[in-house]
């Protein structure tokens, strides 16, 4: 028999396992589904929400007085689960009645209606009514922000929300209230989430099982402009919303659906598909460039100069820096994220190419993110109240406008995007995934300091999944050192280390989501399966290994940018385009 | 100075000794002979309840005017006045008792003061109208000893309440204090401590009663430099003060317990989580902290032995839940009291993740007695598996209400009938609460089960703390049931769904069936609800939540059908199920019950009779309690 292996029967299956696994992987690896509801598990990063207090999952244990939550209960040698028998099935039942006479029974218009984990289970449990009628029902106000809407009324206090919030971003701003029955998850002293430190990241949004907490809707918005022929309507897609999209249409996680992505939106009468990826790789150039003269000054000994450089492509982390880390905004790069980058370019450079006025071009972005909505509202990114991007749109909502505007997804045919704002390298396309965007920099910043090409583009240091990684470049005998985060508490950890002088690093990459931005809290629902966003991130490694341009200045339409408008990076023109200031908030 | 070695202790234990002896002495004596200064009595001690429920009836003026009237007779150096903690008798306080001659005043008042000073302390002559009457003979009793309701009980837990000055750590130390602390840390090692309290077979008096000694043994085994000792003193039974009266009345046994416990299981700090709503126990606390740590009992190096120990006390908001001991945990930590699953438990990841061993109050007040007296002597007292004592706080329907301990294995009916003098106004028995809000109501046929964790739980009821309520034919049981629930529905900190929505239903329906409104199908809903939650609940709060639901329906399904069926209750408590009537003999038409009637439901001229309509009568009770000539009555 093998060390630390636990033997145990579930369902009369005999289950060999190792010491420490809970009842609900154990029944798992024998093929056994037991239900979940407060249960998240991203396995491979630091989120697990175990607070076992739905008590969807309780099963019977020999011996055992009371029912166990599977989801919390680890094995123990010689034990007999069931997880069906009439005790278990009838308390299950019974729980599911008493949650669901507490929730609204307006299914067919709630936005989460077919991607519920509540309607999934009443179907699975075989409720066909709720008893307990004319009891009390919680009632609260519809809180509403530029990006996320809370209703708890839909609420069932999984408090998986106020785990991604408090533990994995460290933000904080939602956590329960109150006791008993009024019990509700809340900004505190019950502000509203606007009034709070909240960052927008939606991963409270991805996780919700249920439509508590979902994204403001832009689609009716869209359809409207898209309807107006007075108006330029074009959009740019993110890079990780093509490794995603797939998904809601039934193709498997990971499927790249670039081509067929660009012909829907074609379809949906946008005059011009943009791309994102694009105004990545311009980025690399701005970015790059500040972090090769911050380096370099660094080197020559000037003191003044900040380091490590931090990225600002992510809208959720500058709301967190700008909250949490007031006295150390000069850390963060002033290179705007790529989406303000290319609707800056796209209302100027490309309006100029046109000849249109701004006012007549509405730029809407795709985004795997809800916080992008709120940087499109930003004041600072707009031009006598014009803003450079109108607004932005989920994945999940070009997901439900492609179904509503009754596209065949599966049957378009590969289009390309428009030129010459969707045009791009391989390197734009990895800012999806986390380390993306500092491989990217790292591709660009070492043949632009050494003068050297690259043997090998690719610097697999700061791929994968770990919280925090860390990688050593060589650039002409200086070790340049890199440190690459995803999620806000880990990103606090290495604001700390800066803040007391232990940071080694000069350049620091942080995406405030679980995998980067394939893990967005605009991207379709994982559903707690981290295996999907693993999936999306080699989706993204496979479009920029099969790309034939991996390097964001070798970008040819890039380098026509900076010769025919910008100049070169960092230039007047370019720092009033594309760089910005934050906010102590 | 600070104590350094235990010839420093017995020094002091000396000092106080005379003090002390008074009172040891005397309590033992059957107060046939008066004393008095006239008598020739040399020196005479007062000792006035300090609790909370004495102070509140006026026993601090008691003793202040008792002061100034010996002032008065120029006799203060003969007679101390000290304030104890509870007698237990509450029912009959404020309570007062003279010694030598172990004389036990009731229901005394602050005018009373004079008098008892005047006529006793220094005439001699007991003052017969506050001496306690006994219903059963009508004979005055003078001495505790002869009164039924302490003739049964072994006061262990509560062995210096109301016998000294809880705010005066010598007389503590007179009664033998800290030398359990000093014996242990000189001449055991941990090892054999935990070995002591594990064969004394104490159990946590908290409720669950896992064995204290194991529960210690756990934590010592828990590797960590950093551990803590818990004091949980966040009693919230309804009509419970088991814990509060002993904190009020010997806070340093606590102090002293939780010290053997650090030095146990290797811990330099201790926490008390007392709830807020305690002011008057804080505060006895905080002076039993003050002075322990002022004659070096507390704090580093204690008795040079290099053990160190401190406690500071943390406040609670007054939930019930923080009773649980992770939510206890969590809410000292800041964060919302509410519990998580057990394991990890505390003793391997508690307060700020370290090794934690939390016992409750009673529990700690059993310790230094169990080191003083031996192991064995604490285990040849109760049942076979549980040992000792326990302290129960005696409310409801009873003559003798009060706090009271006995040893286990005492029946509920010596409880109830000897200690407690049976029913108040020669009513019916008809159930006694125990455990709480978690607990169960038993019934006439559970009266001769023995008191122990077992049997009480095997009944459907359980320890619990030990708040135990007792209930007359007045009291419907489906009301009782509600009550409890309308508790736990409150108390609930909302974070697993059966605890949080199942209760929260399981009342609604005791409501739908009190107004009336209940039907077959609903008992049989409650019963699924309450079985469901048992089964599912995430914490012991929730998992013992519908046990007043259960064992009403199993040993009153009777009352319950009668309500949803012919709603009918019994008791008269359910007014939707009654109308008001006036009684045409008794009627004399003063017209105050129509006046007074807020929905203009009684007709009647001025000395004519009166009628209620029962269509337009809201039942608001109001016309009831405006009668003068009791003609109203609910039928």
């Amino acid at each position: 028999m093998e060390q630390n292996k636990i033997n145990l029967t579930i369902d009369n299956i005999p289950v060999s396992v190792e010491k420490g696994t809970t009842i609900l992987d154990a029944a798992k690896a024998c093929g056994i589904e037991i239900p979940t509801l407060c249960h998240l598990n991203l396995k491979g990063t630091c989120v697990n929400n175990r607070p076992a207090s739905c008590r969807m999952c309780v099963v019977e244990v020999a011996g055992r007085r009371n029912l166990a939550p599977a989801c919390a209960t680890t094995v123990m040698e010689g034990m007999e689960v069931r997880t069906s028998s009439m005790r278990v099935i009838n308390a299950r039942k019974t729980i599911l009645e008493l949650i669901l006479s507490n929730h609204p029974h307006d299914c067919l218009t709630c936005g989460k209606s077919g991607n519920c984990e509540l309607q999934d289970l009443a179907r699975k449990l075989n409720v066909k009514e709720v008893p307990y009628d004319g009891g009390e029902v919680s009632c609260y106000a519809v809180d509403k922000t530029v990006s996320i809407v809370r209703d708890m009324n839909k609420c069932i206090l999984c408090r998986r929300c106020e785990t991604m919030c408090n533990e994995y971003q460290s933000v904080g701003a939602i956590g329960s209230m109150n006791r008993g029955f009024d019990t509700t998850v809340a900004p505190a002293f019950g502000k509203n989430l606007a009034d709070t430190d909240c960052t927008y990241c939606g991963q409270c949004v991805a996780v919700c099982p249920v439509g508590a907490l979902t994204e403001v809707d832009n689609t009716s918005r869209l359809l409207k402009d898209l309807a107006d022929p007075e108006k330029i309507v074009v959009v740019q897609t993110a890079p990780a919303v093509r490794a995603a999209l797939g998904e809601e249409f039934g193709y498997p996680a990971g499927t790249s659906v670039t081509g067929k992505m660009v012909a829907a939106l074609r379809q949906l009468g946008f005059k011009y598909v943009f791309d994102t990826d694009f105004a990545a790789d311009l980025t690399i150039m701005e970015e790059g460039s500040e972090l090769l003269g911050r380096l370099g000054a660094y080197l020559e000994g000037d003191k003044s100069v900040k380091l490590p450089i931090l990225t600002s492509c992510c809208p959720a982390w500058v709301n967190f820096f700008e909250h949490q880390f007031p006295d150390m905004l000069n850390y963060p790069s002033t290179a705007r994220s790529p989406q303000q980058m290319f609707g800056s370019i796209a209302k100027t450079y490309w309006a100029e190419k046109i000849g249109a006025p701004r006012e007549k071009i509405v730029v809407v972005s795709i985004m795997p993110c809800l916080a992008k909505k709120f940087e499109c509202e930003r004041d600072e990114f707009k031009t006598n109240g014009n803003p450079d991007v109108d607004y932005s749109l989920s994945t999940r909502e070009l997901a439900s406008l492609i179904k509503e505007a009754n596209i065949d997804f599966k049957a378009l045919q590969d289009a390309d995007f428009d030129a010459p704002l969707g045009e791009s390298t391989g390197a734009a396309v990895i800012f999806g995934a986390t380390g993306g965007v500092m491989e990217a920099a790292l591709r660009t910043a070492y043949e632009l300091y050494t003068g050297k090409t690259l043997a090998k583009v690719d610097f697999t240091a700061v791929r994968g999944f770990e919280g925090v990684r860390e990688a050593s470049v060589n650039l002409n005998g200086t070790t340049v050192k890199v440190a690459v985060a995803y999620g806000l508490a880990n990103a606090r950890r290495l604001m700390e280390d800066i803040k007391a002088g232990r940071s080694e690093y000069h350049a620091i990459e942080v995406m405030a989501c679980p995998g980067g931005c394939i893990g967005g809290g605009g991207q379709p629902l994982h559903h707690g399966d981290f295996d999907i966003v693993k999936a999306r991130s080699k989706a993204l490694y496979g479009e920029d290994a099969a790309k034939p341009v991996r390097k964001s200045h070798e970008n040819p339409y890039i380098q026509k940018l900076y010769e025919e408008y910008l100049g070169k990076p960092l230039s007047e023109k370019a720092h009033a385009l594309l760089h910005t200031h934050y906010f102590a908030k | 100075m600070k104590v350094q070695s235990i010839e420093d202790l017995k020094k002091i234990k000396e000092e106080s000794a005379s003090s002390l002896k008074l009172r040891e002495e005397g309590f033992q004596v059957s107060g046939e002979e008066t004393c008095g200064l006239e008598k020739g009595t040399e020196h005479i001690q007062v000792l006035t309840c300090g609790g909370t429920g004495c102070k509140a009836s006026e026993s601090a003026a008691i003793a202040g005017n008792m002061i100034a009237c010996l002032k008065e007779f120029g006799v203060v150096d003969k007679v101390d006045v000290i304030t104890t903690g509870c007698f237990g008798f509450c029912e009959k306080g404020p309570i007062v008792k003279i010694l030598p001659d172990n004389t036990f005043y009731t229901k005394v008042k602050p005018e009373d003061a004079a008098e008892i000073i005047k006529e006793h302390v220094i005439g001699g002559r007991r003052v017969e109208r506050l001496l306690y009457v006994d219903p059963e003979t009508n004979a005055s009793v003078s001495d505790s000893k002869h009164m039924n309701f302490y003739r049964k009980q072994v006061r262990i837990a509560l062995r210096n309440c109301g016998l000294i000055d809880p705010e005066n750590i010598r007389e503590y130390i007179a009664r033998d204090g800290y030398s359990a602390l000093a014996d242990c840390l000189l001449g055991k090692t941990p090892a054999e401590v935990i070995d002591i309290v594990k064969r004394s077979g104490l159990r946590g008096r908290g409720g669950a009663g896992f064995p204290t000694g194991n529960k210690w043994e756990f934590a010592s085994k828990s590797v960590s430099d950093i551990k803590y000792v818990v004091c949980n003193a966040d009693e919230g039974d309804p009509g419970a003060f088991m814990d509060r009266s002993i904190m009020e009345g010997d806070p340093n046994s606590i102090l002293e317990a939780m010290a053997i416990c650090g030095y146990a299981i290797g811990a330099k700090y201790g926490l008390i989580y007392v709830r807020a709503e305690y002011p008057l126990a804080i505060h006895r606390l905080q002076t039993a902290l003050t002075q322990a740590r002022e004659l070096g009992l507390l704090g580093d190096n204690i008795l040079g032995t290099g053990f160190s120990f401190d406690i500071t006390i943390r406040y609670g908001a007054g939930a019930f839940v923080c009773g649980e001991e992770t939510a206890l945990i969590h809410s000292m930590e800041g964060k919302r009291g509410e519990p998580t699953l057990k394991p990890p438990f505390p003793a391997v990841e508690g307060y700020r993740k370290y090794p934690t061993n939390v016992n409750n109050v009673e529990t700690w007040a059993n310790i230094p007695v169990i080191f003083q007296k031996g192991p064995e002597w604490f285990a040849s007292i109760g049942t076979e598996k549980s040992k000792g004592t326990k302290v129960f706080a005696l409310a409801g329907k009873i003559n003798n209400v009060g706090l009271i301990e006995v040893p286990m294995g005492t029946t509920l009916r010596e409880v109830i009938y000897e200690i407690g003098g049976g029913i108040k106004d020669g009513k019916q028995f008809k159930a006694v609460q125990t455990g709480g809000p978690s607990g169960g109501c038993l019934t006439e046929k559970h009266l001769d089960i023995p008191i122990d964790y077992e049997s009480l739980t095997a009944a459907g009821s359980m320890m619990g703390s030990g708040g135990m309520i007792v209930m007359d034919e007045d009291n419907c049981m489906v009301q009782v049931a509600r009550f409890y629930l309308g508790f736990i529905v409150e108390e609930s900190c909302g974070k697993c769904s059966p605890c949080r929505i199942g209760n929260k239903r399981m009342l609604e329906i005791l409501d739908r069936i009190v107004a009336g409104k209940g039907t077959v199908e609903d008992l049989d809903t409650l019963e699924n609800l309450a079985k469901v939650i048992k089964d599912t609940a995430l914490c012991g709060l929730g998992q013992t939540s519908p046990n007043p639901v259960l064992s009403t329906l199993a040993n009153f399904r009777d009352e319950y059908m009668e309500h949803v069926v012919e709603k009918k209750c019994r008791a008269k408590q359910c007014t939707s199920m009654l109308d008001y009537v006036i009684d045409p003999d008794k009627c004399i038409g003063c017209h105050l019950c129509a006046k007074n009637c807020p929905v203009g439901a009684i007709t009647g001229e001025l000395k004519g009779k009166h009628v209620i309509d029962p269509a337009k009568c809201i039942k608001c009770g109001t016309c009831m309690g405006n009668c003068r000539l009791k003609a109203i009555t609910l039928k």
